[in-house]
């Protein structure tokens, strides 16, 4: 195993531009290790959702190295990403559902995309629709939804499949105080389970539930590093994971 | 519930190709899913009328001339009676002697008459003005120009008078104006072609645009290129099936129904005009080359646009 193991997301000097434009991300390096929470802040037009479009595997950066799951994503053919994106779980800050897909098909989407069987992912399907608080919302469309209903599916969508890497973009942006402390709940219990995650949020209430979690600050495209290390956050202290905890 | 619901570790996270029923679901058919099914219909349609027009045309006018092509008309232009008909016994005997005719027939003076009548008056008779004598000659094999010329010497040397035509020679400016008109039906099909084949692409390309937010959706959420492509080809497939059974069906029903109306005419020439099996095969062809046209226009359109996409 090479040191890189220990490491879910290596980012090093790390630079994106749209098209000709300035860059809206430098010099980024930071890794994010295994099991472990993390909080994305910063103001509207930072470049949040930028650096999570490099996590997502949505955009290549203009320059720097990327690794992540110990391999290099920039040199990595393009027919093994798929394989990568299955191990991720993705709350876009649009949400993205599929338009003329029920709230059910569309939390089954990752699944039957990875091949599981219909008979194995109706009850996980339901169950977790149950959750969010949407199981009579079961067979709405997205346009016939609320925003935080929409919100919730999207959410659903990106944790059935327990991916080892979760992404929320702003995931409790449209809900009420009291569902995001639930969805939270739901991040934690599945960082419990081994999940890492990174989440994008103005919310500064939200950073306080999640008590030992990490927050990186980004500011202009640039993180702010407020210990002056090269790489931020700092390596953690190792944190007991549960891996073992399972349903 | 206190605990939330999570997906067992067992999940299948291997790049498995999926088809049926889930895949349909993926990209289900949107209702009436457009109009692209009735542009596929139409352009089949018009295809398929064309096309058929082209073969029966071609059909009448290889059947007549391959009836026409091996008949010559030998004719006798002696004024004298006597002399004629002495001419008329001695070219029959040296065309039976030769090998290249199969039969011939001398046209009866009465049938003669007959035939002229509307131009020189019915009270007209050999005395009064001379009619020459025709002989109907079918030859073994085609009536060509070298072979004309060969009976023509053959006869030449003993009856100065004779005279050996090419029976297709008096059609040709008829058979001229048929095979311009093959011609036209040709570069008519050849257009419908062009242009259904841009329809297909067209639609094609729109009912992809229309599944583009799907499409990158899946391609995020791990769908591998094939996958993808594969739904979406379905979909277009079951598009441009509709439209090229509906288009078919039409384009028969009319190439039937004006066939019919041929038929009534009874004319010995159109009856050539019919089509064979082997007509009504490159018809059903037409449809099939364009759902095959639509799958590889959905394939280059969505395999191009997801090469785009990391
Ligand atoms: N596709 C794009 N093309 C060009 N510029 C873009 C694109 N996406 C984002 N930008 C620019 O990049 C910068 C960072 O945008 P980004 O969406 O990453 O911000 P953000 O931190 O997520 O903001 P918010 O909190 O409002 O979601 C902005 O200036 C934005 O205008
Ligand atoms: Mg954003």
């Amino acid at each position: 195993m090479s040191d890189h193991a220990a490491e879910i997301v290596t980012f090093d000097n790390v630079g994106l531009r749209y098209g000709t434009e300035p860059e809206v991300l430098r010099d980024l390096s930071f890794t994010l290790f295994p099991g472990r929470f993390y909080f994305l802040t910063g103001a509207s037009g930072a470049g949040k959702t930028s650096l999570l479009k490099l996590l997502y595997l949505a955009q290549r950066p203009s320059r720097g190295a990327i690794r992540m799951f110990g391999k290099d994503m920039i040199t990595l053919p393009r027919e093994q990403l798929p394989a990568f994106r299955r191990k991720l779980g993705v709350v876009f800050q649009d949400f993205r559902l599929v338009e003329h897909l029920s709230a059910f098909d569309n939390v089954a989407l990752p699944l039957r995309v990875a091949g599981v069987r219909e008979n194995d992912l109706a009850k996980p399907v339901r169950d977790m629709l149950e959750w969010v608080g949407l199981e009579h919302r079961i067979d709405a469309i997205p346009a016939t939804m609320s925003g935080g209903e929409q919100q919730r599916v999207a959410i659903a969508r990106a944790v059935i499949g327990r991916p080892a890497l979760l992404i929320a973009d702003e995931p409790t942006g449209n809900v009420d105080p009291d569902m995001a402390v639930k969805l939270l709940q739901l991040f934690e219990r599945l960082n419990r389970l081994g999940t890492t995650v990174i989440v994008a949020t103005h919310d500064i209430n939200l950073l306080r539930q999640v008590p030992d979690s990490l927050i990186m600050r980004i500011h202009k495209g640039g993180l702010l590093d407020p210990t002056g290390a090269l790489r931020f956050p700092p390596r953690p202290e190792p944190r007991p994971v549960d891996w073992e905890d399972d349903v | 519930m206190s605990k939330p619901p999570l997906i067992g570790r067992s999940l299948v996270r291997d790049l498995v190709p999926f088809g049926g029923r889930r895949a349909a679901k993926l990209v289900p058919r949107a209702r009436g899913s457009g109009p692209m099914p009735w542009v596929i219909a139409i352009m089949i349609a018009l295809t398929v009328m064309a096309a058929a027009a082209g073969l029966a045309l071609g059909n009448l006018v290889n059947r007549a001339s391959a009836d026409l092509s091996s008949a010559l008309t030998v004719q006798i232009v002696e004024a004298n009676g006597e002399r004629r008909a002495a001419q008329v016994e001695r070219a029959t005997e040296l065309l039976r002697g030769d090998d290249a005719v199969a039969s011939l027939r001398v046209v009866p003076p009465d049938e003669l008459a007959e035939l002229i009548a509307p131009w020189i008056g019915s009270g007209a008779s050999g005395e009064s003005i001379p009619i020459p004598s025709l002989i109907d000659v079918q030859l073994a094999g085609a009536a060509n120009t070298a072979e004309v010329a060969r009976l023509n010497a053959l006869l030449v040397d003993d009856i100065p008078t004779a005279r050996v035509d090419a029976q297709s020679d008096w059609l040709k400016p008829v058979y001229d104006a048929l095979a311009a008109l093959q011609y036209l039906a040709l570069a008519l099909i050849v257009l419908l072609a062009m242009t259904s084949a841009g329809a297909v692409w067209l639609a094609a390309r729109s009912s992809f645009n229309n599944h583009r937010r799907t499409v990158e959706i899946v391609h995020l959420l791990g769908g591998t290129d094939r996958q993808i492509a594969r739904i979406f080809q379905r979909a277009v497939t079951i598009d441009a099936l509709l439209g090229g059974v509906v288009g078919l069906a039409f384009g028969t029903l009319a190439v039937l129904f004006i066939g019919n109306q041929f038929a009534a005419l009874d004319s010995g020439m159109v009856a050539g005009g019919n089509l064979a099996v082997r007509d009504w095969i490159i018809l059903a062809a037409i449809p099939v080359a364009g759902i095959l046209l639509a799958m590889l226009t959905a394939r280059i359109t969505v395999m191009s646009a997801l090469r785009r996409m990391l």
